[in-house]
């Protein structure tokens, strides 16, 4: 297995969990390092491919998005939406204070 | 492409310690699709409802819950593409942008990125101060909404309601065309009334049913571009130039006191108005767009572009210019009635087949005063524009003159009713039998025959008995005959 | 009434119809029998009650004449597949006790034709695994055995497990790089991953949305076209669903496969493979050959790039996709200091390592700078690899290839070593890319006595000919052997 291009280290483990929302203890960063490029060594095999003027394949159903209409078929079911939530109150969803 | 060219008039020039500076000005507007139900969901988008009410779960990201597409919110940002004059793109697709935030449910935003629906176009705006300008439209794409934070029901929580999840936004993307806080105005202005003429927006800022994000940077004139700060989410146009103000100058001191301005996202606060930094650097954002795999490409028929083409309606600056030709009232005049489609229409109607100067006027005149005295939109004035437009055919065939016709306009605005019917009523039908007004300028010459001596002299004096007579008759006098039989009588 | 568990689901459903049996007395039997398997911890939660008192309405249902496609059928539904009112958990942590308060369409298709719910089967976490043993409920045990315990294989490993032990008449699955083919293979059991958009997705825990394909585990290959018929059909609320009618695919089972033309891919060939399995390939186009199929050598040149390929697609969805779980809506909160860390330990403590390790993947390679190299790259190696496929229904009309690159192994065996057990998926994972039906049928024991599949890839919506293959190989292999019932 070779050692990936873009190879990761403890500081980029600590911005892809950060990106992610994981909590990683310090003591994590470098052995996920290596396990993930462990993954991405692996995957850069694909370099070997030839995919010049190739067209990505983004989904494999090859029609057109379906439309629907404009009609409200949906909604006025608040006691569902809160059914399973952590905390909520006077039909509101209640969480951490997500301003200073 | 990015017309840096342009510099800015010199009058738009801010003063700075060490000289002048140049404001270069880009706006991305969001403009909520005025639809029915969600962009990807069947829940219903009326402003006002009570917390997540108007919530299906799909817009509160539940598990294995999955978008379909609203055509009508296609349908219209085709529509505004093409009031904007704009590429529209056959192929578009929709991309997630990921990011966590307490009222983002699924974690990321189904906006477009590489692939917009509507691609570059351009529209003239008219700042008030200033010459005709034309700002580029770089994109305008679909996206859906975020819900809504409540910060003041707790002390240490966050309130949130999902109503306004997933509801369809165009963003509006302008290039960096706009030199002063008063281009960006009236350019948000001009877009507002497009979207208000096509129906596709209803341009309530107050609603925050269009809001602007400001990009502002400084340059020396025509010199090098600065770096740009972005202005989120300012909600009048009062507030779009005073941000824009704060922000240039805010830059400005920064440069001049010998540092730089880092790339960032501000918010203003109308309040102290200011604007002011809105993430701590640390959460740099890295939003990983990718195509949306939930949603397959949007493959839009040339025939399903033609169509709303087709049913386009005529558009400010055009119906402006059709008034200026078709009425022949001037462009200034032009531009207040089109400045939105109520008032548009009710002066077309009011004027259709009169004299347009006159229709203006009175539109403009006594229409809006009275209004705007009484408080009260167009859209519910008490004066049908078939009304006043009858008032004016009375004024054109002589039944009353100018000045009657002004109590008539003052009945028809306090009871209603039709010209005929007030003039008949309240008996302020002109007087035109010659007889009457002979008589009537028999009795004034009699009363006064210094006058009349004068008058004969000089024939300007003739106003004072033309006076006499149209007070002797309440105003109903034609004023033709009293002059008439004035002039035939003093033998002028 | 034991032996009511041996049955087929297609002969359950002949017994119900000639009254040999009630509904309630069959489910009756799977439910003691279910009680029996605890040990194979197939299943997370068991609905055993609402399932008598399905099988009590369904038999009054078959009283008026009114018999569904599984009318009476206990069956068992991956934990993946949101349910009404019962716990869903994706074998995650992050769910809490998460009640969906709606029906997956796949379910809610099967319950529409009658089917009895015995309860939410034991997957890998978030489907994300090839053994079962990522699951936060605890690793599913092989009902097969030599000596030590196994690994039923995954993700589906408690849907194979359960059909394979006979205390479900079959099970939903989900396939998104051989879920539900590989713990098939390993089970002994038919699982068949039909043309992506088949079966809606909607109301399914998403993995990787442009993977993700709902299909059956079953006993019998016809016993899956049954489910298959009454699982797959279009959905408008699923984008991607397909506007396609079903085929005929139970009476396709049994059709004649004279003059089909079975490709052989070079490329599924690799290092390392167990000679075994090499001679039941071998085996295979014997009887492919001996039913009267042609023969056709087929070239697939991007086979190896798959994987990796998947690897970049399928972590990079996946990233996105559980973004959703951030403990503010549903599923359990731990508080931290502000909001991002209330995220960030909800997060830590809710998910694997495995999950966590594919969420940073994801993470990494859809990231800025690394976009075009890796996941932008991944894509076009995807259009590659449909074209190999294309290419290759120029010359045949269904492959024919291995479904694993081994038997079932010891649990705990590859559980340090992903990359090992991502091969697992080598031979499956390219019909998930290519959104192409694939079959996973159980042809033969190796010398340790454990079960061995088959799979047949086929056309897209051409799962008639799938079923076709299917059966013809199903007759020629016989297999009839079941694995000792230790647990009980
Ligand atoms: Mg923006
Ligand atoms: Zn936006």
């Amino acid at each position: 297995m070779s050692a990936p291009e873009n190879g990761v280290n403890a500081e980029t483990v600590r911005k892809i969990a950060r990106l992610s929302r994981l909590h990683v203890a310090e003591g994590r960063l470098v052995p996920l390092a290596d396990e993930l490029n462990g993954i991405l060594g692996w995957i850069e095999q694909l370099n070997e491919v030839d995919v010049d003027g190739v067209e990505p394949m983004t989904s494999a159903v090859d029609v057109s998005a379906p439309l629907r209409a404009d009609q409200i078929t949906d909604g006025g079911k608040r006691d569902a939406v809160l059914a399973n939530a952590p905390k909520s109150d006077s039909g509101f969803y209640v969480v951490p204070r997500s301003v200073e | 492409m990015f017309t840096a060219e342009r510099v800015a008039d010199e009058k738009d020039w801010m003063k700075g310690e060490t000289g002048d500076w140049e404001l270069i000005i880009g706006l991305e507007v969001h403009a909520q699709v005025s639809s029915n139900a969600k962009l990807f969901s069947g829940a219903a988008t009326e402003y006002g409802a009570e917390p997540n009410t108007q919530v299906s779960l799909v817009d509160a990201g539940m598990p294995g819950m999955l978008p379909v597409i609203n055509e009508f919110c296609v349908e219209q940002a085709v529509r505004t593409g093409l009031g904007l004059n704009a590429q529209i793109n056959l192929f578009s697709r929709f991309d997630r942008k990921n990011y966590f935030y307490v009222d983002l449910p699924q974690g990321y935003q189904i906006s477009q990125f590489e692939h917009p629906i509507v691609g570059e176009g351009e529209i003239e705006i008219h700042p008030e101060d200033g010459d005709a300008v034309k700002v580029g439209i770089e994109r305008l794409h679909l996206e859906q909404d975020a819900g809504k934070s409540v910060h003041d029901l707790s002390d240490d929580e966050t309130y949130v309601d999902l109503n306004r999840s997933g509801v369809a936004l165009m963003e509006i993307v302008s290039k960096p065309d706009m030199r002063s806080p008063e281009e960006a105005s009236a350019y948000v202005d001009k877009l507002r009334g497009i979207v208000r003429a096509l129906g596709t927006c209803d341009g309530d800022m107050e609603k925050g049913n269009l809001r602007a994000d400001v990009n502002v940077s400084v340059r020396r004139p025509g010199g090098e571009l600065g770096t740009r700060c972005e202005i989120k989410n300012v909600n009048s146009l009062r507030f779009i130039r005073q941000a824009i103000n704060h922000e240039a100058r805010r830059q400005i001191e920064i440069i001049e006191a010998g540092g730089t301005i880092d790339q960032e996202t501000r918010l203003y606060d109308s309040v102290k108005n200011e604007t002011r930094s809105m993430r701590s650097k640390e959460d740099a954002h890295d939003y990983r767009y990718f195509p949306d795999p939930d949603l397959l490409p949007l493959q839009l028929e040339q025939s399903f572009v033609d169509n709303i083409k087709a049913t386009l309606p005529e558009l400010p600056d055009a119906r402006k210019a059709r008034f200026v030709e078709e009425f022949g009232i001037p462009a200034y005049d032009a531009g207040v009635l089109t400045a939105d489609k109520v008032t548009g229409d009710y002066y077309e109607t009011t004027a259709k087949g009169r004299d347009g100067k006159i229709a203006a006027n009175w539109v403009m005149g006594e229409l809006f005063g009275a209004l705007n005295k009484a408080g009260i939109d167009l859209a519910d004035s008490p004066v049908s524009a078939e009304n006043l437009g009858g008032l004016l055919d009375r004024i054109a065939d002589n039944t009353i003159s100018g000045k009657i016709a002004k109590t008539v306009f003052e009945k028809m605005f306090e009871g209603g009713g039709s010209a005929d019917e007030i003039i008949e009523r309240e008996g302020l039908k002109q007087v035109t039998d010659t007889g009457a007004i002979e008589a009537m300028v028999q009795e004034a010459l009699d009363a006064n025959p210094a006058q009349v001596e004068k008058a004969k002299q000089n024939p300007k004096l003739l106003g004072f008995f033309v006076g006499q007579v149209m007070k002797a008759s309440g105003g109903k006098a034609n004023p033709q005959a009293v002059n008439q039989i004035l002039r035939a009588k003093l033998g002028l | 009434m034991s032996d009511l568990t041996n049955l087929t689901l297609e002969s359950a459903l002949t017994g119900m119809a000639s009254g040999d049996f009630s509904s309630e007395e069959i489910t009756r039997a799977h439910i003691d029998a279910c009680m029996e398997a605890a040990d194979l911890n197939a299943f997370i939660t068991t609905t055993f009650e609402q399932a008598m008192d399905m099988a009590k309405a369904s038999d009054a249902r078959r009283a008026k004449g009114e018999v569904g496609k599984l009318e009476g059928a206990p069956l068992g539904v991956k934990d993946l597949f949101c349910t009404e009112g019962v716990k869903t958990t994706a074998a995650s942590q992050i769910l809490g006790d998460f009640k969906p308060p709606y029906e997956s369409t796949v379910s809610a298709n099967m319950k529409a034709d009658g089917m009895v719910m015995l309860g939410k089967l034991n997957l890998d976490e978030f489907a994300m695994g090839s053994s079962n043993e990522t699951s936060s409920y605890g690793n599913v045990v092989n009902p097969w055995k030599n000596g030590e315990e196994l690994v039923p294989g995954g993700s589906s490993g408690g849907s194979a497990a359960a059909v394979a032990a006979d205390i479900c008449l079959g099970a939903t699955a989900t396939d998104t790089g051989g879920s539900i083919r590989q713990p098939a293979s390993f089970t002994g059991t038919v699982g068949i991953k039909p043309t992506y958009g088949r079966c809606s997705r909607w109301g399914i825990v998403a993995f990787a949305s442009s993977l993700d394909q709902a299909g059956p585990i079953a006993k019998t290959v016809k016993d899956s076209a049954i489910l298959l018929d009454s699982m797959a059909g279009y959905d408008p609320k699923d984008s991607t669903s397909l506007n396609v009618d079903n085929g005929d695919w139970v009476n396709s089972c049994g059709k004649s496969i004279k003059g089909l033309r079975i490709g052989i891919p070079k490329e599924y060939t690799v290092d390392g493979m167990p000679t075994e399995i090499q001679s039941l390939w071998d085996q295979g186009i014997e009887w492919m050959k001996d039913a009267g199929a042609e023969i056709v050598p087929v070239s697939l040149p991007h086979t190896k790039y798959a994987l990796p390929a998947y690897y970049i697609v399928a972590p990079a969805e996946a990233s996105s996709n559980l973004a959703r779980y951030d403990g503010m809506r549903y599923g359990a909160r731990v508080d931290g200091e502000n909001l991002n860390d209330t995220y960030e330990r909800t997060r830590a403590a809710g998910f694997g390592p495995e999950v966590q390790r594919r969420i940073m993947i994801g993470t990494y390679v859809l990231s800025a700078g690394y976009y075009d190299a890796y996941y932008l790259r991944a894509q076009k190696v995807r259009t590659r690899i449909s074209e190999d496929f294309k290419n290759a229904w120029e010359n045949c009309d269904a492959l024919l290839t291995p479904t694993c690159p081994s038997a079932p192994f010891a649990i705990g065996r590859k559980l340090n070593d992903p990359i090992t057990m991502y091969l697992n998926d080598i031979f499956t994972v390219t019909a998930n890319l290519a959104g192409l039906p694939g079959i996973s049928v159980p042809a033969a024991l190796d010398q340790d006595g454990l079960p061995l599949g088959l799979q047949i890839i086929g056309k897209a919506l051409d799962e008639d000919t799938v079923f076709a293959a299917a059966g013809a190989l199903e007759k020629a292999a016989n297999f009839t052997a079941k694995p000792k019932k230790w647990w009980v």
